[in-house]
């Protein structure tokens, strides 16, 4: 304690007063070399460095062996085999019908999302406060539920036995809804556009919110002098919507597009509890077939690996294509 | 709307502004009033309508759920589907919890508490590693700041999918494998590059000349950490935790890569995916445990609501 003082003032050279000036030391030697902001990130970048980037190495260095399990328990060796790894994916029927699958499902529902969700914000920024809160509140609770809920909660609805949707689909006229028997009609295990179609509702049902409620936050800084003016001037709330609002919440759409068509190509929770774990294989997107090929017996890490760099390489694209725009808007000031 | 209309009135002639020379425009043309109120409340009449409509399509599936999870078994068989249990019963919520379905892995209570220990503990670690984190990349210029700011917009994007056979293996040789501890991990890491992203907003937004003051005053960096920077974050702080506390509750698969046959340490999300998985249609208990599962989530989401957007949209929306 007492040699404090003059150690503060610089007289005696730090480091030899035993742990408490060690301390201060230490704090000397951090400031003068401004080490604080690489001390502080240091744990969280160990964190994502070892539990998320280093897997990612590993990934691709398995998708270039022949890593099985009995690698893993090292009764085999591991041998390099080149892109073998890859040309099988490549010959494999099964991987190209997954890919269809994916880019077909994000195609549909990334615009449908868009559109219901722009449809909902553009609402709740119209409707009264107590209207407004009740419309969000019960977006938010969709919003809320845990995919598997959601997901045993739409299977159960799109049930053959029992079921809501296919006992409303038969009651209904054959004019509307075809001439097939809906009242035993299997969503899950009939064909791929049949689960999908149930997915696609769950995934529009659970996302719609949240781009609500980023429109509506958009919607929020949009001058209403300049709605209100339009309007006067006899515009329609169609022309409107298209000549002032539309221009100017523009720049969260690309963002907004960008996460949707993340998220839609990395359905995997949905699309195996309504598909029924992984047991129909001609319904697998690339999330399952990823899956199926690195765990189910035998499983073959290594060809698991290719395909997860495979579609990492197709989401860095679209990611690139995210950051870009975070930078484009200032995000990194 | 009408508030700003007889501000316009106020001063006749001299409005400048488009703004009051549209409703002072409005005013001369008020023969016309009582009409153009019919429209405009028939209008929000219809606007009204709309939202109703859409707010009960959304509510519509987990209103179901709940009310599944009431049904006796022959009402939920039943050929004419009842919109509201006839004969409402606890039996399906008993039977989940006492354990008696479920192929008798346990009652909903133990997967209650596991999910609930797993996410409280990630999040406590996420926060505190982020906050630092944060810390540096809010208030500091350093080399590779901007690297590693595009690193966790880059790494928040990897999916799970192509993560988790690397982290099979490695948490396979770790020996952390179906118990709660490698769950932990991974969740905390997997919530720490959106904490951070979310986390410097509210970290800029505390004025520096406290800390200076303090610094002045003679107080050290922890002590200015802990007792200054700390307490005006904390706001911020339950915000994203709110974010991680959800992601590691909804987890899935991690969870049920790592659990295997473990059934004793199941989260909620495993639990009721094997009690679905096991078939025999006992969609009454299911659903019962479905909504176990969602009631606390939907109840916390409800509270923390004003919270949440916000904090959705600063992180989410502006980067």
């Amino acid at each position: 304690m007492a040699d404090s003082l003059p150690h503060r003032a610089g007289i005696i050279p730090p480091g030899q007063h035993g742990p408490a000036s060690l301390r201060s030391w230490l704090a000397t030697f951090i400031r003068r070399h401004r080490l604080a902001p690489y001390l502080l990130i240091l744990p969280a970048l160990a964190g994502i460095t070892l539990v998320l980037l280093w897997p990612l190495i590993q990934v691709v260095i398995y998708s270039f062996q022949n890593y099985g399990i009995q690698q893993a328990n090292g009764v085999l060796p591991t041998q390099w085999i080149g892109f073998a790894n890859f040309t099988s994916i490549f010959k494999d029927p099964e991987f190209w019908l997954a890919l269809r699958i994916t880019v077909l499902f994000a195609l549909v529902v990334v615009p449908a999302t868009l559109v219901v969700g722009t449809v909902v914000g553009v609402l709740l920024n119209r409707l009264g406060k107590k209207m407004s809160i009740f419309v969000s509140t019960a977006a938010l609770l969709a919003w809320a539920t845990p995919p598997v809920s959601a997901s045993v909660l739409f299977y159960w609805m799109f049930n053959p036995d029992g079921g809501l949707v296919d006992w409303a689909l038969s009651k209904m006229p054959h004019w509307l809804v075809g001439n097939s028997d809906w009242s035993q009609f299997n969503w899950a295990t009939t064909n791929a556009t049949a689960a999908y179609t149930v997915i696609a509702i769950l995934v529009v049902w659970q996302s719609f919110p949240f781009i609500a409620v980023a429109v509506l936050a958009a919607l929020k800084t949009i001058p209403g002098e300049l709605i209100e003016a339009a309007r006067v001037d006899g515009a329609t709330p169609w022309r409107s919507f298209w000549r002032i609002t539309f221009p100017l919440i523009k720049p969260i759409y690309l963002v907004l597009l960008l996460l949707s068509v993340i998220w839609d190509f990395n359905i995997f929770t949905q699309s195996y509890i309504i598909t029924g774990g992984l047991g129909n294989s001609n319904e697998f997107n690339l999330g399952l077939y990823i899956y199926d090929k690195a765990f189910t017996f035998p499983p073959s890490f290594g060809l698991g690996g290719a395909l997860a760099l495979v579609f990492v390489l197709i989401l860095l694209i679209v990611t690139f294509g995210y950051v870009r725009s975070s930078v484009k808007q200032g995000a990194l000031t | 709307m009408t508030g700003s209309g007889m501000t316009g009135t106020g001063p006749p002639g001299l409005s400048l502004a488009a703004a009051e020379g549209a409703a002072s425009s409005r005013a001369a043309a008020r023969p016309l009033g009582a009409r153009a109120r019919n429209v405009r409340r028939a209008r929000t009449a219809g606007l009204n309508a709309f939202g109703v409509i859409i707010a009960l399509i959304t509510l519509f599936p987990i209103f179901w759920m709940i009310s599944t999870a009431f049904k006796p078994s022959q009402e939920i068989y039943s050929l004419t589907p009842h919109l509201v249990p006839a004969h409402p019963t606890w039996s399906n919520f008993s039977q989940v919890i006492s354990g008696r379905v479920s192929g008798g892995i346990g009652g909903v209570w133990l997967f209650f508490r596991n999910s609930l220990a797993v996410a409280l503990l990630s999040v406590v670690i996420a926060s505190l590693l982020a906050l630092l984190a944060s810390v540096a990349v809010a208030r500091f210029r350093f080399r590779f700041r901007t690297s590693f700011l595009i690193m966790l917009l880059i790494v928040q994007m990897i999916p799970g999918q192509a993560l988790i056979i690397a982290l099979f293996l490695d948490f396979r040789s770790l020996n952390l494998l179906g118990n709660l501890a490698g769950l932990v991990i991974v969740y905390a890491a997997q919530a720490l590059p959106v904490t951070i992203w979310m986390l410097r907003n509210f970290v800029a937004t505390v004025p520096r000349e406290l800390e200076e003051a303090a610094a002045i005053d003679g107080a050290s960096g922890t002590r200015i950490f802990w007792r200054i920077l700390f307490p005006l974050v904390a706001p911020g702080l339950v915000a994203t935790s709110i974010f991680a506390f959800i992601t590691a509750y909804n987890e899935f698969i991690v969870a049920l890569t790592f659990l295997g046959q473990a059934h004793s340490d199941y989260t909620l999300p495993i639990y009721v995916q094997y009690f679905f998985g096991r078939g025999g249609a006992q969609w009454g208990p299911i659903m019962a445990a479905s909504t176990m599962y969602t009631i606390p989530v939907v109840i916390f989401f409800l509270i923390v609501r004003r919270r949440l957007v916000g904090g959705l949209v600063a992180g989410a929306v502006k980067g």
